[in-house]
Parts: structure tokens; C-alpha cells; sequence
């Protein structure tokens, strides 16, 4: 039995293509995956995330318990409503989950977990609670909806209660706040987003997902479904998890080495396991491609390199590039003359750095 | 879903197949295959003058989710592509019957019973309406 957002009918309603998402029955398109990809990159869209799992850690060690269970350092933040991406590892330093953390006070913290990864990161996080004696509580009752676009702060901002506007409109970017939205129901308000474009992701009580969705829409923000989320986080640069990197891939591997913090003295789950591999060399790398040839990078394509080969993990066609981007992973160091099989037929690609586009214009 | 013209054959692969001579038989894939597919990309075409065989893969179609082979709906030669469709793949989602034909085959002798074979649009219809249950 797939799950279903509170949002679902709504999707329904607006004719989307549904699919199975990691269980939950979700909206791929409302039409044209290209249009929402588009709208997102010039306007502002909008995407169902209330698959994704909130879990508020409570307890006076919380700081000290994510300390232990993240990659990222959490002592990099410091002010109320900061937040930081980082990977949870397990002791091989392969990734359990990558995840939003908030701070909201020295007592409490929020993580935003995968949908797909929810039972397991849930099972992991809970082991370990108790000995810095924290509560793990999952909001199964909260939705989120992320809004996304170059317009998509002004039209959010435009739906909040006059006396916390202007505080929202000062966020900075990974820095959330609590407002009132229509109707005064509860907001917890995030700079934060999947697509490389600035905006909101805004956590709000189940009760109240529809009619905020609903104001968004009225306020010129489209419906966007997972094919353009997908398309638009990896023109971003940002990785998926169990395309990117599972349990058996580290962050070095996976092009997460800039959310590792080795810092002095902190003995977090995976670091003995990531130090040793950095010190014996890391066997493979995660790059970014570009295919100049007519066809489309698709996850599992071999990528041939001159030793050894590699292959793609996640692979579109670009709509703001008009051709395909990848990430794949390849033998370390294998940068040139890669090439890859596509029905038989083998195509040169090019190393790029990536964000493939930035701020709504293609960087590579 | 836009409606199916009459004068289509389908295979059960959802390529269409329409005469408009004695020598001219042309191919698209339908609308319910494109709205599967989703936003098309691009599209590999045969070269004018190549040989198809009826039921082999004689082209590519790839959109935003996935690349889909085209099935030759009948034998012959190839002696038009709609070049088209190289800049605005995207033709065939707007209009999968019309503007967004694929190419044109001049049909060989056997074509006839290969034709014959094909779904008529009641049958291709009713096929579709049993996939979407």
C-alpha cells in the first residue's frame, strides 16, 4: 500500500502523472516536466515534500548527541534557526542518509530526513538517543511544501502575517524562522531548497497543507512535480540519495568531502572509518559531465575511461543547458577521455565543475 | 487524450502507421505513447533510403523519463524523415498524429498483409483504455 501526502488529492485534482516514489504515491508532472522545470529557473514553482520525515531531538545533550551522529559539525551553529546539511555514516563511513538540521535552541533540534531512508534513519537515530538521554520525535503531522524561484520569496512573503513578514524577508540563506501564514496557522519558514534557486521550503501542520497550497497557486506559484525537482536539483550540483551515494559509498566517494568537518577532538560515527580511506587513497571519485552529442546520461550507463571504468548515477537532459549532465563515478583520477556507452554507440564526455547552472544560468 | 483519426493502423507498441498511397505509408508513434513518455528530448531517425523491416527497431525516441524504440509498424524503404523534429522534438508531444510524424516508408509488396495485421482504432482504443486499468 503506497502512502499518500495530505496533499494528494489536490495533485489528483490538478491532473497530475502519479508515481511511486520510495513508497509514497506522488506527483511526477502536472503536464509538462519541462514547463515546471522552467517556471521553477524564471518565476517560482512548487513541490509537495511532505514525504520527507521531520524528527525533533529535544534533550539538554541534543548538541553533544549530533556531535556523535553527524559528519557535519553542528558547532557551526550558533545562532536559533541556523541549519546545515550534513551526512549520517555508519561505522564503514558509507552514508546512512543525508539530511537538514536546524538548530532552534540548545535543548532542541530538527532533522529533515528522506522519505525512502525514513524506518532505517528513524531505527538508527533512536539507538543511540538514549545515551546522551534525548527524545526522538517523529512530526508525522507536519507537511512541507518547498517554494522555489527567483520570485518565490516575494510571492511566500506576500501570504504571511503582516508583523512577521519583514522578519522572513531578512533570513539568510539556511536560517529559519516561525511565522503565521493565512488564515494564522503555524508556519516554520526555511531558506533553504533542491534546485539551486533561492526560496522557501515550509514546514506547516497537515490540517493546513491544502489551503496554503492552494494560496501559493493563487499567488502565481506552479505546481511542480518530482521530474522537474530531480532535474533541477542536479543542474544544481546537489546529489540524491541511493543514486549518488548509499550505505556503501562515503562522502569522499560521493563529492561530500565539503560537508565532512574533521574537526579536533569530535568522534563521530564513520570518522575512523573515512580517516583510514583518505590516508590509503580513495579509489574513486564522483564527477560531473556534460554530453555534447545528442542523447541522454541515464543512471547505469558504463562510463569508459583510459584505466578502468565508472558509471553514471544520476543522468538528465538538461533543460536550461538543452543537452544531458551527469554525475557519475569513476576510477580517482580518471578525468580524461572519458567516454560513454549509450546502446552500444560510445560518446565523449566532458569533465565540468559543477553547479552545472547557477542562478538560473548554465556555469559549464 | 486527443481523439484517435480514423484512417490510423496501430501496433500493440503504439506506432502508428497511415496510407496515403499506393507508395506512401506514413509512421508516428501515438499520443498515448507520447504522453507515457513524457517531454521527448530527441529523436533518432532512420536515413532516407534505408530498409526497414516490419516489427524491427527502426528508430529512437527519448524523453525526459526514459529512450524508447520504435517499432516498424510495416517493410520498405525509408524516403522521407520529418527533419523537423530534430529542433522541436517536442512536435510530437503537442501534436503525435499531425506535425509530429516520424518518417515515410514506400511500402513493400508483403506490406499489404503487414497492414492488415495492425490494430484499427477501435481495437488500439480499447487496448490502451485496458492498459490504463
Amino acid at each position: 500500500m503506497t502512502k499518500q501526502t495530505i496533499l494528494n488529492t489536490t495533485h489528483r485534482a490538478a491532473g497530475a502523472k502519479m508515481v511511486d516514489f520510495g513508497g509514497w504515491d506522488m506527483p511526477l508532472h502536472y503536464g509538462s516536466q519541462l514547463e515546471e522545470h522552467h517556471a521553477v529557473r524564471r518565476d517560482a514553482g512548487m513541490f509537495d515534500v511532505s514525504h520527507m520525515t521531520v524528527v525533533d531531538l529535544h534533550g539538554a545533550h541534543t548538541r553533544e548527541f549530533l556531535r556523535h551522529l553527524l559528519a557535519n559539525s553542528v558547532d557551526k551553529l550558533k545562532a536559533p534557526g541556523k541549519a546545515l546539511y550534513s551526512c549520517m555514516l555508519n561505522e564503514r563511513g558509507g552514508v546512512i542518509d543525508d539530511l537538514i538540521v536546524y538548530f532552534l535552541g540548545e535543548d532542541f533540534f530538527r532533522v529533515v530526513v528522506n522519505a525512502a531512508t525514513r524506518d532505517k534513519d528513524l531505527a538508527w537515530i533512536r539507538k543511540q538517543a538514549p545515551a546522551f538521554d534525548v527524545s526522538v520525535t517523529e512530526r508525522a503531522e507536519l507537511a512541507m511544501i518547498a517554494v522555489q524561484g527567483p520570485n518565490a520569496r516575494t510571492k511566500a512573503l506576500g501570504l504571511l502575517h503582516a508583523d512577521d513578514r519583514g522578519r522572513i524577508e531578512k533570513l539568510g540563506k539556511f536560517v529559519a524562522g516561525e511565522a503565521r501564514g493565512p488564515g494564522d496557522m503555524p508556519l516554520f519558514v526555511a531558506r533553504t531548497g533542491y534546485t539551486g534557486e533561492d526560496g522557501f521550503e515550509i514546514i506547516v501542520p497537515e490540517t493546513d497543507a491544502v489551503a496554503l497550497w492552494n494560496a501559493l497557486a493563487a499567488a502565481g506559484v506552479a505546481p511542480a512535480g518530482l521530474g522537474a525537482r530531480d532535474t533541477l536539483r542536479l543542474e544544481a550540483g546537489m546529489n540524491l540519495y541511493g543514486q549518488d551515494m548509499d550505505e556503501d559509498i562515503t562522502p569522499w566517494e560521493a563529492g561530500l568531502a565539503w560537508t565532512v568537518s574533521l574537526d579536533a577532538g569530535r568522534d563521530f560515527v564513520g570518522r575512523s572509518a573515512l580517516e583510514k580511506q583518505k590516508e590509503g587513497g580513495v579509489p574513486r571519485e564522483l564527477v560531473g559531465l556534460v554530453l555534447e552529442d545528442k542523447g541522454v546520461l541515464r543512471h547505469g550507463q558504463r562510463v569508459l575511461a583510459v584505466v578502468g571504468e565508472g558509471e553514471i548515477l544520476s543522468g538528465i537532459f538538461s533543460p536550461t543547458l538543452g543537452k544531458s549532465i551527469a554525475f557519475a563515478r569513476v576510477p580517482a583520477g580518471a578525468r580524461d577521455n572519458l567516454r560513454v556507452d549509450i546502446r552500444g554507440r560510445e560518446l565523449p564526455l566532458r569533465v565540468v565543475k559543477y553547479p552545472f547552472v547557477r542562478d538560473g544560468k548554465p556555469v559549464s | 487524450m486527443s481523439e484517435i483519426p480514423g484512417d490510423l493502423k496501430f501496433r500493440k507498441s503504439h506506432e502508428w502507421a497511415r496510407v496515403e498511397d499506393a507508395d506512401q505509408v506514413r509512421i508516428g508513434i501515438s499520443d498515448h505513447a507520447q504522453a507515457q513518455l513524457g517531454d521527448l528530448v530527441y529523436v533518432e531517425l532512420p536515413n532516407v533510403g534505408d530498409r526497414i523491416e516490419a516489427g524491427n527497431a527502426c528508430a529512437v525516441v527519448e524523453s525526459v523519463k526514459a529512450a524508447s524504440d520504435v517499432y516498424a509498424p510495416v517493410s520498405g524503404e525509408v524516403v522521407a524523415v520529418n527533419e523537423a523534429l530534430a529542433d522541436k522534438p517536442e512536435t510530437i508531444n503537442e501534436d503525435a498524429y499531425g506535425d509530429g510524424w516520424l518518417f515515410v516508408v514506400k511500402p513493400d509488396a508483403e506490406a499489404k498483409d503487414e497492414l492488415e495485421e495492425l490494430l484499427d482504432p477501435d481495437a488500439y482504443a480499447e487496448l490502451i483504455e485496458n492498459e490504463e486499468h
